[in-house]
């Protein structure tokens, strides 16, 4: 038993993959199991492992915590990325929540029928250059920090880095119109521990391929 | 100026039910402007007060909070209703957020057409019964207490009692297998300021009548 967080996942990005992002940036080491088929998760299931039958799961401090903003809220809790106040951690919710909303639609996006991906993906680049990304050029324009809360590293710098990058996995030129975006991502991209999960051979996982669809959805079914 | 948090949204439960619930347990007196129409919306977005353009927006401590779970962890950590502890507020957030899927499923139900209500209605009381209701049975088995975490009142037993009372609506005996709820629903509902939400009057929404949803969806299309 090494003492590392444990994270139950199958192998794609998924909704286990800003657990990975926070506890990279963290610098926590974690160990993964990856579950490949139906009877993995039930295994999990029977062994009473999944308080809601559901992963993500990840086993830390003695917890098997379920749920990935409960485990969001822990890890960024436990290791100082969740602001110094009440107030602070207000503002981190409201922009972790805002980039929630436009992660469930881009996660979803790899699962719909070919004939609605076109406009589903004009959709999710709409919302991305109007609703959200200038949001956070803005934050950052009006504080001139390098973070966006409190100026210190928070979950939700973490979080809006992942978000940009996925983003311009659908659209190289994503933040064409957000020079300050542009200056965070590269600074962000240097944080040491960041940097490592950047690297070829980190936990860090693909975008979904579309051969992986079937298998997954046989997991989950 | 009356100092009292301000709620916008619409006439209904929606997603700001949850926040009138976890204020009126706090026993923090409130106001609303309700939103009639989609001019009503606007005039908040072009204002900017909608950081994410959408509502629930609460007006709070000097703050225009948006999205939901911010706004509830704020209201939460104000009025100690979050656990004295970070790995009591792991547990609250995995039971929160296991009610909050659920509650995902309950809150649609009331938008579904005819012809779908009663497969909904059966999935949506087959999760209740088989997966989240007998979490919350087992929790309060095994540590016998009166409260779902730290034998103290917080959030998760505010939420678990709003889905209850929801679930009832759908289906009065929806608590048939599950004694300890039933007991932890007659006791939380004897609690001053719930009991006081609970009386007609009170900030509580109704469940939608069929001839409102058209006004309550064009405002959010």
């Amino acid at each position: 038993m090494s003492g590392k967080p444990v994270l139950h996942y199958v192998s794609v990005r998924g909704r286990m993959e800003p657990v990975k992002w926070l506890l990279a940036a963290a610098g926590v080491e974690f160990e993964e199991r990856i579950l490949k088929t139906k009877d993995d998760l039930q295994k999990l299931r029977t062994d009473g492992c999944l308080l809601f039958q559901q992963v993500p799961m990840v086993e830390i401090d003695g917890m098997k915590l379920v749920q990935t903003r409960a485990i969001l809220n822990y890890i960024a809790g436990k290791y100082n990325l969740y602001g110094k106040d009440l107030k602070e951690r207000a503002l981190i919710d409201m922009y972790v929540e805002g980039m929630a909303d436009l992660y469930d639609i881009i996660m979803n996006h790899d699962f719909k029928p070919a004939n609605e991906k076109e406009k589903d993906l004009a959709n999710i680049m709409d919302k991305a250059t109007n609703r959200y990304l200038p949001v956070f050029e803005k934050v950052l324009k009006d504080h001139g920090h390098d973070f966006l809360v409190g100026n210190k590293l928070s979950r939700a710098d973490v979080n809006l880095l992942e978000t940009i990058l996925m983003v311009e996995e659908f659209k190289p030129d994503a933040l064409a119109k957000f020079p300050l975006l542009q200056s965070f991502k590269a600074r962000m991209s240097n944080i040491p521990s960041i940097k490592k999960f950047l690297q070829p051979g980190s936990p860090r996982k693909p975008p979904l391929q579309e051969k992986d669809i079937p298998n997954l959805l046989a997991i989950f079914s």
